[in-house]
This record gives C-alpha cells, sequence and structure tokens, in this order.
C-alpha cells in the first residue's frame, strides 16, 4: 500500500474533459483503501461477523454478521469517487474513471482482507485478541478453505467498490429507485421484529409468515419481490413527497393554520392508536423512548437553548427515580409513607428543583469545559450517595428499593408488564414536554436563554440576570428528567443506584447532538433512531443484536456527525446557517478581495461582510 | 427618543446643568492593580462626548464601572442624581443607560429581530417595544430589510446598525459606546460616526470610548484623555485638538 502511496502522481483536477481511465489519483485511492482495510479488520476483530452472524437478514444468503463487514467497501468506494463541488471550477463527467477509482479502492481493501485471513490462519494471537480465533477465518472463508475465502474477499470487496462508485455514475432516476430498494429491503429485514409484531396486531400474520423464513430473514423469492415493489413505489411518488411540502409551504394564513391542525391531529391519532395493534416488546420500546424522550427535551432546554454543557443530568434523573420509590414503595427502609404517584410527582417536582438549585448554583458561574467537568463529577456524586452505606439506611444502598407500586389510575393499574400503559403515560409527559419547549422556545425566557448561549457578556449588558436565567434552565431540565426518574421506577417497579450510570448522561447528550441541539423535531429523531434502533444504555433496542457493539456505535456515529453534519440529522435552521457560515463569509472574502485590499486592518471576516453591505 | 423628557431632567432649577451620568473620585481595581485613580465625569443630557486614550489606560474600565459590569472600589457612581453603585445592571439599563459594546457582539445565531427585541429585554410594554422598532427601522431601513435574517450573516455595517438599534430598544438616555469604529473599513468608520451624530442630534447622549482620536473630537463636543487611570485632559474637543500635547500623543504629530 505504501508503494500506492508514494507514486501518487499530480492530480487532474484541471482537465475540463472526462478524464482517462488510467489517470487517476492514487494518494486518493490508497488513502481510501487503507482505510477500508482497516475498516474490515476491525470489524472483524471486535468481533462483529461472528456475533451477528446468527441474525440473518436474508434467507439463507446475508446475515448482519456479512453485512457488518460488507457495507464497508461498498461506502468507501462511494466516497472515493465523490466529487467535491466546486462554483467556477468545471469538474468532469463521472465515468469510467470513477468507476476505477472505486474497484480499486475496494480491491485494496479485499487484498488487506486477504493478507489479514492468512495472518490468521497462520498466527495465534488469541490471548490479547479475542476474536483473533478459528471461527471467524471459518465464517471469512465461508466455511470453503483459505483459497476460496481469499479469493472471494477480493472479488467481492472490488465488485462492492465498484458498485458504490457506480452509484455517481448512474443518472438521478436510476440512483433514487436503487437505493429506495436498497434501503428499504434493508429496513424490512432489520425492522423484521417489529413489522411481524404489527402484522400480527392488524391479523396479517400470513402475509409476514411467508415474506420471513422460519429461522428469521426474508426469503429471497420475497427479496426479489420487496425490492421491485419499492422500486416502483418510489418510481411512483417521485416528486410528490416534495410537491406536497412545497404546496404546505405555501399556504398562508388561515389554510396554513388548517392544514397544520390536520396533519397534526393525524400525526396524533397515528400516535395514540398504534400502540393498540403492537405487541408487549414493541410497546415497551416505544415506552422507552418515549423516557428517554423526555430526558432528551430537558437536557435540550438546558445544552440546546441555554448553552449549559451539563454532563451530570442524570443526577436528577436519579432523584425523581428515588423520590419515588421512597414515597410509593412499602420496602422503603427508612420512611414509607406510600403515597400516591400522583401526589408524589408534586413532591417529586419540588425536590428536582431543589437538587437543581442546590447543584446549579456553585456550578452555573462557570464557564464551558468547567461546568462540564463539574457536573459530570455532581452527577456521579449523587449516584455514590445513594449507594453508599452511609445512606443505606434511607435508600438501600446497593439493593436499592424494591416493590414500588404501578401508578393507579383507579381503572388501571400502569405497571411495566403492562408496557401499552406505561407507553400512554410517557406520552401525556412527552407531550407536556415538547409543548413547553416549544412554548418556552419562542418567550421571552427562551430569547434570553439563546442570548446567554450566544454571548454571555452582551445579555448581562442587555440586562439579562444571566446567573438566575441560567439557573432557571438548569432547573427547568431537571424536573423534565425528574418526571423521566418517576415514570421510570414505577414502570420497572424498583430502583438500584446503578441504573444510573454516567453513561446515561452520556447518551442523552449523544441523543440531543445527532438529532439536531437546540431543536424538538431534532430530539425527537435522534431518540427514535439511538433509543428506538440501538437501545439505551439498558434497554434493548430493535438491533439488540448490536446491544454489546451500541456503545461502539455511539461513538462513531457521534464523530462521523461532528464531521460531517455538525447540526444533526434534524438541523434547525439556525444552527445550519452558523456552522456553515464561515465557508459563506469564505466566499464572500474571496470574492471581494481585490476591492478589499486597504483594508489590511480589519479582520478578515469582517473584511467579509463589509463588501456585502457595499455592493 | 424622549427628547422632552431627559431635558426636563437634566434640567435643574436655577440653570445649572444635571449630570444624567457621573463618577465622582472614582476609582477601581482588579485584586491590588489600580485601574482608575479619581476619575471625575459627568455627562449632560443631550451631549456627545468621548474618552480617549492608549491602551491599557482604563477606558474599558470606565465603561463597565459605568454600566455596573464593574464596582468602584471607592467614589461614587452617580445616575440621575442617585448614587447607583450597588445596583445591578438591569437597573441602570432601565434608568436609561445602555451599551454597545466593542466589534458589535450581536447574537449571531439569533435573528436581527430578535437581537432588537433582547434589547427591550427588561421592558414589558408591548406597544412601546412595536414602537421602538418602528423608530430603529426609521433609523435603518436596511435592518427591517434583513428583520428575519441571522444577525451573524450580516455585513459589518448592518451589524453596526444592528448594535445600534439592539441599543436604543431599552429607551435610553445615554448610549456608551465601545470603540465604534474597531473592526470596520474607513468608509463605514465615517459612515458609523455619521449615525452617531445623528442619534445625538435627536437628543440622546453620547459616551464613547474611542481610539480614532481625530475622528472621534471631529464629532464630540467634550473629550476627556485618560493616561494610566487618570484624567489628563478634560477640555471642549475643540481645545483637545487644538492641544499640541493631544496632538502629539493621540493624533500622531511630532
Amino acid at each position: 500500500m505504501s508503494a500506492t502511496m508514494t507514486s501518487s502522481t499530480a492530480s487532474s483536477s484541471g482537465s475540463v474533459n472526462r478524464a482517462s481511465v488510467a489517470d487517476q489519483d492514487w494518494r486518493k485511492i490508497g488513502k481510501w483503501g487503507g482505510l477500508c482495510t482497516l475498516a474490515l479488520v476491525l470489524v472483524s476483530l471486535i468481533g462483529m461477523p461472528v456475533g451477528l452472524d446468527r441474525r440473518i437478514l436474508i434467507h439463507p444468503v446475508l446475515s448482519l454478521g456479512y453485512l457488518s463487514l460488507l457495507w464497508i467497501p461498498l461506502m468507501l468506494g462511494f466516497v472515493v469517487s465523490k466529487r467535491v463541488e466546486l462554483e467556477g471550477v468545471e469538474s468532469p463527467e463521472p465515468g469510467g474513471r470513477d468507476l476505477v477509482a472505486g474497484a480499486l479502492t475496494g480491491l485494496v481493501g479485499g487484498v488487506g482482507m486477504a493478507v489479514f485471513m492468512l495472518a490468521l490462519n497462520t498466527f495465534n494471537i488469541r490471548d490479547p485478541l479475542v476474536n483473533w480465533s478459528p471461527q471467524l477465518l471459518e465464517l471469512l472463508n465461508y466455511g470453503r478453505g483459505l483459497g476460496f475465502g481469499v479469493a472471494a474477499w477480493i472479488v467481492a470487496c472490488c465488485v462492492l467498490g465498484l458498485l458504490g462508485s457506480a452509484i455517481h455514475v448512474v443518472s438521478a432516476d436510476v440512483r433514487r429507485v436503487v437505493s429506495f430498494s436498497a434501503f428499504g429491503l434493508l429496513a424490512f429485514a432489520v425492522l423484521e421484529g417489529a413489522i411481524s409484531d404489527l402484522s400480527e396486531g392488524f391479523g396479517l400474520e400470513f402475509l409476514t409468515d411467508s415474506i420471513y423464513a422460519k429461522r428469521g430473514g426474508v426469503t429471497i423469492v420475497w427479496s426479489i419481490v420487496l425490492a421491485v415493489v419499492i422500486g416502483g413505489v418510489s418510481v411512483l411518488t417521485k416528486g410528490r413527497l416534495k410537491a406536497a411540502k412545497a404546496n404546505y409551504s405555501e399556504l398562508e394564513g388561515p389554510e396554513r393554520k388548517r392544514a397544520s391542525r390536520i396533519l397534526f391531529v393525524v400525526v396524533a391519532l397515528l400516535i395514540v392508536i398504534l400502540p393498540l395493534f403492537l405487541g408487549t416488546i414493541m410497546n415497551e420500546l416505544l415506552a422507552n423512548v418515549g423516557l428517554f424522550l423526555l430526558l432528551a427535551l430537558g437536557l435540550n432546554i438546558v445544552v440546546g437553548l441555554a448553552g449549559i454543557l451539563d454532563l451530570g443530568y442524570v443526577a436528577f434523573f436519579a432523584v425523581g427515580g428515588y423520590t419515588t420509590a421512597v414515597l410509593t414503595s412499602p420496602d422503603s427502609p427508612f420512611f414509607a409513607p406510600e403515597l400516591h404517584f400522583g401526589i408524589t410527582l408534586v413532591i417529586v417536582v419540588v425536590f428536582a428543583g431543589i437538587v437543581g438549585l442546590v447543584i446549579g448554583a456553585p456550578v452555573i458561574r462557570m464557564r464551558g469545559d468547567y461546568l462540564a467537568i463539574v457536573t459530570l463529577g455532581f452527577g456521579e456524586i449523587i449516584r455514590l450517595l445513594f449507594m453508599s452505606d452511609w445512606l443505606k439506611p434511607y435508600f438501600g444502598g446497593a439493593q436499592g428499593i424494591t416493590n414500588v407500586p404501578g401508578v393507579d389510575l383507579g381503572f388501571i393499574t400502569i405497571k411495566g408488564t403492562d408496557p401499552r400503559s406505561v407507553f400512554y403515560l410517557v406520552l401525556v409527559f412527552c407531550a407536556l414536554a415538547i409543548y413547553i419547549s416549544w412554548r418556552l422556545q419562542a418567550s421571552r425566557l427562551g430569547r434570553a436563554w439563546m442570548a446567554i448561549r450566544e454571548d454571555e457578556k452582551v445579555a448581562e449588558a442587555m440586562g439579562i440576570n444571566t446567573v438566575n436565567t441560567k439557573l432557571l434552565a438548569f432547573v427547568v431540565g431537571a424536573v423534565l428528567a425528574s418526571f423521566s426518574g418517576a415514570i421510570l421506577v414505577a414502570k420497572v417497579g424498583s430502583v438500584f443506584p446503578n441504573s444510573f450510570m454516567i453513561l446515561v448522561s452520556i447518551i442523552i447528550l449523544v441523543v440531543v447532538i445527532v438529532g439536531g441541539m437546540g431543536n424538538i423535531a431534532g430530539v425527537l429523531v435522534g431518540s427514535f433512531v439511538l433509543i428506538g434502533i440501538l437501545g439505551g444504555p439498558r434497554q434493548p433496542g430493535l438491533l439488540h443484536e448490536f446491544q454489546s457493539f451500541k456503545l461502539l456505535i455511539y461513538g462513531a456515529l457521534l464523530v462521523f456527525m461532528m464531521l460531517q453534519r455538525p447540526e444533526g440529522l434534524v438541523p434547525s435552521a439556525r444552527r445550519s446557517q452558523e456552522l456553515h457560515q464561515e465557508e459563506f463569509l469564505q466566499d464572500v472574502w474571496f470574492k471581494g478581495e481585490e476591492h478589499e485590499a486597504e483594508e489590511h486592518e480589519a479582520e478578515e471576516h469582517e473584511a467579509a461582510s463589509h463588501e456585502g453591505s457595499d455592493a | 427618543m424622549s427628547v422632552a423628557d431627559d431635558a426636563a431632567m437634566g434640567q435643574a432649577p436655577g440653570g445649572d446643568r444635571v449630570a444624567l451620568l457621573e463618577f465622582r473620585n472614582v476609582n477601581t481595581h482588579y485584586g491590588a492593580v489600580h485601574i482608575l485613580k479619581d476619575v471625575n465625569l459627568a455627562i449632560y443630557p443631550g451631549e456627545l462626548v468621548c474618552l480617549l486614550g492608549g491602551n491599557a489606560s482604563g477606558k474599558t474600565t470606565t465603561l463597565k464601572a459605568l454600566l455596573g459590569m464593574v464596582t468602584p472600589t471607592s467614589g461614587d457612581v452617580v445616575l440621575h442624581g442617585e448614587v447607583v453603585n450597588n445596583k445591578p445592571i438591569s437597573y441602570r439599563v432601565e434608568n436609561g443607560v445602555t451599551m454597545v459594546p466593542e466589534n458589535r457582539r450581536l447574537f449571531k445565531r439569533l435573528s436581527v429581530k430578535e437581537n432588537l427585541v433582547l434589547g427591550a429585554y427588561l421592558r414589558s410594554d408591548k406597544d412601546g417595544i412595536e414602537a421602538d422598532l418602528q423608530h430603529v427601522f426609521e433609523l435603518f431601513p436596511r435592518v427591517e430589510e434583513r428583520l428575519s435574517q441571522k444577525a451573524g450573516t450580516l455585513s459589518g455595517g448592518e451589524q453596526q446598525m444592528v448594535a445600534i438599534g439592539r441599543a436604543l430598544m431599552s429607551r435610553p438616555t445615554v448610549l456608551l459606546m465601545d470603540e465604534p469604529s474597531m473592526g470596520l473599513a474607513p468608509a463605514l468608520v465615517q459612515q458609523n460616526f455619521d449615525l452617531i451624530q445623528q442619534i445625538n442630534e435627536e437628543g440622546m447622549a453620547v459616551f464613547m470610548v474611542e481610539q480614532n482620536a481625530n475622528m472621534a473630537l471631529s464629532i464630540a463636543d467634550r473629550g476627556w484623555v485618560l493616561q494610566t487611570g487618570m484624567v489628563v485632559l478634560d477640555d471642549s474637543a475643540k481645545s483637545l485638538l487644538a492641544n499640541p500635547e493631544m496632538r502629539a500623543a493621540y493624533l500622531g504629530e511630532t
């Protein structure tokens, strides 16, 4: 590989015509091919292929284990032939050159994989690397001997790289159909559990029974049918969604209001009715998503609106949980008034508010990193206090408090054994939290929070009492988290200090960041994608096979998001503008450079912006 | 804005003018470092005054003490005849003191409108706020066009307009301006000073801290020169411009 790296030739970006096939950017291919190898080996060695092999996606040819490897050359083939669109520089048409680049990248990865397999066959370093196992080799060989395996991987990676780059070469329509089919089929395969569950609720088992093989996975025949159907649907719906969206945004005044209202009612009805058709597992999952959504909405106020990077957010979750447990459980060791959940909730709010003030008051005067570290500490302190022998007589130490009753509503008792009822309870609180967040965002207080996030000193000069305003954000966040804790404890029926590890704080923060900070829709999407699909710190998601790799995926996702899409999955217009503003300003600066020659004193971005005003 | 009120408030019964904002023998310290030393200043209604001085002469500290971000260790800050040493910033803002910070420092990710409304944070009279918004639009028609744009995407000149507009939204009687020419192109500096003059002509007292002495003195009524925390010159702008010492130190003449 080092040979390809060093033999890099001059880039051909200047040529306008279709570049010749042999004229490749070798350095780029070497880089991405090397990355491909690294990724393949890494994924193999962390045990994904073996661990996930039992989850079959397409019966009998594709398991999740193989998919965990195969997407890598495909993805990197796509990346290597992707072009940066530069305004004013005419880039050559995508063509044969890109296909070759993709195939070569895959080839480098495939060769790397082959070398890895040979090493796997020859050496035994299983001692430090637990996954360096004959099973892995067997799996990579497809059980047909080393020679076959090596050849298969080289060819497969090469072809996948080619396919990845082909995505750029084909027309947009083809791209659309193919990607719809592929992702649709993947969704069908991955969401098997959810789809079966849903079809059972609607009495359509016969359909899913024929789609999915007995041991799991879509059958080959149905894969083809589904791919064709989804592709067909994508052709039929082409442009419709966009048109509908454009129509909607064109509406004005009362019509817009009416459309919004109808949309709202439809979505609300769907959310309320759907769980009735879902089984226990899916409802459990939705309830977990709701609990984390509640937490994420709270943290979104603290981090997204007020800009306070609170890493000890789990403390309030714990306070809500423990308060509920102590006040409702008959087994509470010291003080067991066995109150009703409703009354408890009021006390929970008060307690969470007080703890928010107590923790907030000393830390709120700090900024940025310092505040983050101190809150991180407080988060752990709260957990350790609940765990300590000192407070054991009150909170049960590591054994926690058990036998917490469900929520008695008179006609029904909401308990973990009936996750549907828990979901509805969570739904009520989420709706409330969303409403509060939404109203706060547009309020005077919300503006003050954003002003503090933007520039605390200036906010102070506007007459905003920054300390009190920030404390208020802290307290509102704390109260929302405590609700989530209270419901969790009523759901699970017990509370243990180890449910409130630092990890919970981190995961909620990742949910907020990945979804889109300071943005309610983003937080919603983030919770569904991360908690619903990957799972929470202890709660399994749809892909429960990923349980042991969850944190790795969270981390990788976070890195990827920070690099590629820092505004989150659902960016608020505001944030996206800010993050891409630098590029924008640089553009203006370049264009205005010659007119601004005298302005050497002004800062670069200042210089950039004037040009706009003078023009 | 409320010119008549200001005049009435500032006009003491004997014809003697009463200062809007005043420093009486103010001293400030950062830790053990003595920054301002027995500074006396007075800003009268409708005046345009400037504070000149080199780096580290205490200009910004003066501003901070006027607004309440720094509390004097001795001496008094007097607002409308009342000692306000220990009053919070919000009290001074409510009573007519507002600052336009150095480098404008808008809330970049918020819209222009949100920036302006935040200027009126301490006010709750919706109609009054709306009227003042209109007043800002009259002063700066450009700002109205950019109302829903994020403030960070505006040009430097526009940002300056929003920064001044934001300050006006609190209905100040005295505007404190920290280095209004800082980081602006020469053409824009001129435009900026024209703006300041225009606002001043409407009756607002303006107190500006400047490094660009020539420019500042050309529009100001009076000025002070601060050196290592002490007021070394206190005179009308005309005499300061003519003062040889001044010319040597700040106007680059020998």
